[in-house]
């Protein structure tokens, strides 16, 4: 076995979307104190450089399994299926018209009278949509049901997106 | 072959085999040195019983230096030779000091490298070189308190330092003669002083304002390990900030106009810094200046900095809102930096976290402290020790694409070491070459970013546009600094480089210096080789031998055992000679020869951490 093999096999965690975060970031904590470079100081230079190399692979396993978007994609590609990279377009329309909808809400915040507020109730409906998607990848992947998985991922990136976007627009009422 | 001895695992080596470390706060005001000693972190003082070295820089014609306390007492009468503040110039190009240049009262020269340098009598002086006086003499006086040559020192930089500036520092220790154990950053080394004193867990903000830089930094300590969330600051904001905008007013109360004379304008931020620090425990002071005295309040200081703090603060709030939390979820806050000492800042702190923040430890020393404590772990003084810190990269890492564009390939905030490659591909038919440009920032237009180096892949085959496949992949180590690599995959054509900031200087400079400061005596400059390739040569042989006697006849064959042994008997023995060239030649081969090993050790490291997981299951009941 060695490093590439799999994410969830660096922390010795079942392959699944339900992940205990906690048990994760513990794991991820041993992992570094056996591997981070400084604990390699003391070593010969050529385990030094891999240490270097292990410990970024750790950092980006714990990155992509601790983040409920990313997991889900990884979990995608361990099937094969790369869905960040096809810009895969959902077919659901109803889903369509509420991201119309929020995103239309997003643009007016500037001219609203009371901007945080709006951001507020537009960042409170993303995060529910977000979370309710997280359940249906759930499902979806225990059930190897990945044509429907596949469309989940798609439409948890807009909501990973607008997000972002709210984050944004945070920053700027704050005048940053 | 002669054995050295090892100690048993666990056990601490006895104390005259302990490994001298310090950490190294290189302030842009102040500097400082600390070391463990018993087992507890202190800073060591020089032969006038002080902590502080004035981080001030006076040079003669000769090229001889003063460094620290005199120098500083020399700023207004010879201000063009005593160099100040010269941090806010590490790693910085000739357009980024321009301004700075007109607030700090410099002759500053272009280099033939585009970075500028401080024209003196002593000729042209880089802030590489006139840092590392700093470093030498808080090097010397370790390694005096010490008794002894120092294995390697941490140095610690502000959490927003780009790339740019963290070469710059380490460049500097390297023209001082010092081994470079890691950067740390600074808010980081404070939260290991006051984690490990106080022995809290949970998410701790570090606010550390000093002269010329401000650093904010969200961690989350837990069972010993530090984890940064986020980090954020400017690298250009601080106390002298203060000072120049108290001078300012100074100079229209006085009626001085716009056009100030250099020793002028230091008399005014003198006197202006002097009266900012005595407002921090009196309500007002008496000032005079340039022939003008008045009376300053408390209130018209606050007036002039209000403005300076609040920037500080929506800086907080970003880095809270990058870590994913409220300021109602931060356990303590901790502040750092001689500019927290002024009571509006602490007013403003207290009320954006809504709690006290915590200045038990010095916030002159805090810094220092937790490096050397750092250090000392590094270099083995404290086996088995839990501590671990896991730091960030305070900006975006990407490249030029089509149209002045950034792309990020590591974002703000992302954990190190890490390794991210990312496809590109050729733009025109039959294209073979592609340019690379590596930029720093978190703007789209490249124009907003910082330029960190250039280079070429050349001798792709040429194919139609878009064909190629062109792996850009970017390292950053644990020391924040990058390496960044190209290829062409279906071809293989390669190239790398070792980002040497376009600002910085190259591996060349940096031999030039150092071979310049021994012009006047070449043999310390082969005998600084010799010692520096024996030094080299001893840890490899040491590292190497305690590997072997843990690992080798379980992972080795006798063979390849006995190869590698005879490798190292070479090595012993050239050691004692006085080729330096000969000593590296060895090095090398050694390191050739236990390649495989290595590879070898670290995959039974690996098994057994994964077991250790299923081990650990098995035990909860998993
Ligand atoms: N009593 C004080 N009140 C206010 N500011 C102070 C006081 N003492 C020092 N300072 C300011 O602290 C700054 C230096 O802080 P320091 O942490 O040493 O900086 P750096 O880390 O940049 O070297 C200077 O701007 C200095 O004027
Ligand atoms: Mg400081």
């Amino acid at each position: 076995m060695d490093f590439t093999s799999n994410y969830f096999e660096i922390f010795g965690l079942p392959a699944g979307y339900q992940v205990d975060l906690e048990l994760l970031a513990n794991r991820y904590h041993q992992m570094q104190r056996e591997f981070h470079p400084d604990r390699y100081i003391n070593k010969p230079s050529q385990e030094q450089r891999l240490a270097v190399q292990y410990a970024a692979v750790i950092n980006q396993a714990y990155t992509e399994l601790k983040s409920p978007l990313l997991r889900a994609q990884y979990l995608l590609s361990l099937s094969g299926i790369e869905s960040s990279r096809e810009a895969s377009i959902t077919r659901d329309s109803t889903f369509l018209m509420q991201q119309i909808e929020l995103r239309e809400a997003l643009s007016e915040v500037r001219e609203a009278d009371e901007p945080f507020v709006v951001l507020d109730r537009v960042a409170e409906e993303a995060r529910d949509q977000y979370a309710d998607l997280q359940r249906e990848f759930g499902q979806q992947y225990s059930q190897a049901d990945v044509e429907d998985a596949v469309d989940t991922v798609a439409k948890m990136q807009f909501f990973s997106k607008l997000l972002n976007e709210v984050e944004q627009f945070e920053q700027e009422l704050d005048g940053e | 072959m002669v054995l050295l001895q090892i100690s048993e695992p666990g056990r601490s080596p006895e104390p005259h085999q302990r490994r001298r470390a310090v950490g190294i706060d290189l302030g842009t005001t102040n500097s400082l040195v600390a070391t463990v000693r018993s087992g507890t972190p202190e800073t060591l003082l020089d032969s006038e019983n002080q902590h502080l070295l004035p981080s001030v820089v006076h040079y003669i014609a000769s090229g001889e230096t003063t460094v620290g306390r005199r120098a500083y007492a020399q700023s207004a009468d010879d201000p063009l030779n005593t160099l100040i503040s010269i941090k806010r110039f590490m790693g910085r190009g000739i357009e980024d000091i321009k301004t700075l240049g007109s607030q700090l009262p410099y002759d500053m020269v272009a280099s033939d490298s585009g970075m500028p340098n401080f024209n003196t009598v002593a000729g042209e002086i880089s802030p590489v070189a006139a840092s590392s006086e700093i470093l030498k003499v808080l090097i010397e006086r370790a390694e005096l308190a010490l008794d002894g040559q120092l294995e390697g020192a941490v140095i610690t930089v502000p959490a927003y330092f780009d790339e740019a500036q963290r070469q710059a520092t380490k460049d500097a220790a390297t023209l001082a003669g010092v081994k470079v154990l890691r950067l740390l950053n600074e808010p980081t080394a404070a939260a290991v002083a006051y984690g490990l004193d106080q022995g809290g867990e949970g998410v701790i903000a570090v606010y550390d304002l000093g002269g010329g830089t401000f650093d904010i930094s969200i961690l989350r300590l837990s069972h010993g390990v530090f984890e940064v969330l986020a980090t954020g600051g400017d690298s250009a904001l601080g106390g002298d900030d203060f000072d120049r905008a108290l001078a300012q007013w100074l100079g229209e109360q006085a009626a001085l106009g716009d056009d100030l004379n250099p020793s002028l304008q230091r008399q005014l931020l003198m006197a202006a810094r002097s009266a900012k620090e005595s407002l921090s425990s009196q309500l007002q002071v008496e000032i005079s200046v340039a022939g003008w005295t008045g009376e300053l309040k408390r209130e018209q200081l606050d007036r002039l900095i209000d403005p300076l703090i609040d920037k500080t603060l929506r800086a907080c709030k970003r880095s809270l809102r990058d870590a994913g939390l409220k300021p109602e979820d931060v356990a303590n806050v901790v502040m750092v930096g001689g500019s927290t000492r002024t009571l509006r800042v602490r007013e403003k702190v207290t009320e954006a976290f809504g709690r006290q923040p915590l200045v038990d430890i010095d916030p002159d020393r805090v810094v220092a402290i937790g490096a050397a404590l750092q250090a000392d772990v590094l270099v083995g003084n404290k086996p088995g020790d839990e501590m671990l810190l896991l730091d960030v990269i305070p900006l975006s890492l990407g490249i030029e694409t089509m149209g002045g564009l950034m792309e990020k390939i590591i974002h703000r905030n992302t954990t190190i070491p890490v390794a991210k490659a990312q496809e590109f591909t050729t733009f025109k038919d039959g294209q073979v070459a592609m340019a690379i440009h590596v930029l720093q920032g978190e703007r789209e237009l490249i124009s907003n970013s910082r330029s960190l180096a250039r280079f070429e892949l050349r001798g792709i085959p040429p194919m139609v546009a878009g064909a190629a496949k062109i792996r850009v992949s970017f390292q950053v180590d644990a020391d924040g600094l990058l390496n960044v690599s190209a290829k062409e995959l279906n071809s293989g054509v390669e190239s790398h480089v070792e980002v040497k900031p376009s600002y910085g200087l190259n591996d060349e400079d940096v031999t030039r210096m150092l071979k310049e400061s021994y012009t006047h005596a070449r043999e310390d400059m082969q005998a600084r080789a010799l010692r520096e390739q024996q030094v080299d040569a001893d840890r490899m042989y040491e590292d190497l031998l305690v590997a072997l006697n843990q690992d080798g006849h379980e992972l080795l064959s006798d063979k390849e055992y006995h190869c590698l042994e005879a490798a190292l008997d070479d090595l012993k023995q050239v050691r004692q000679s006085t080729n330096h060239r000969e000593i590296a030649r060895h090095i090398e081969m050694v390191s050739k020869t236990s390649e495989e090993f290595a590879a070898r050790r670290m995959n039974a490291s690996i098994q057994k951490a994964l077991t250790g997981h299923s081990l650990n299951e098995i035990e909860k009941g998993v």
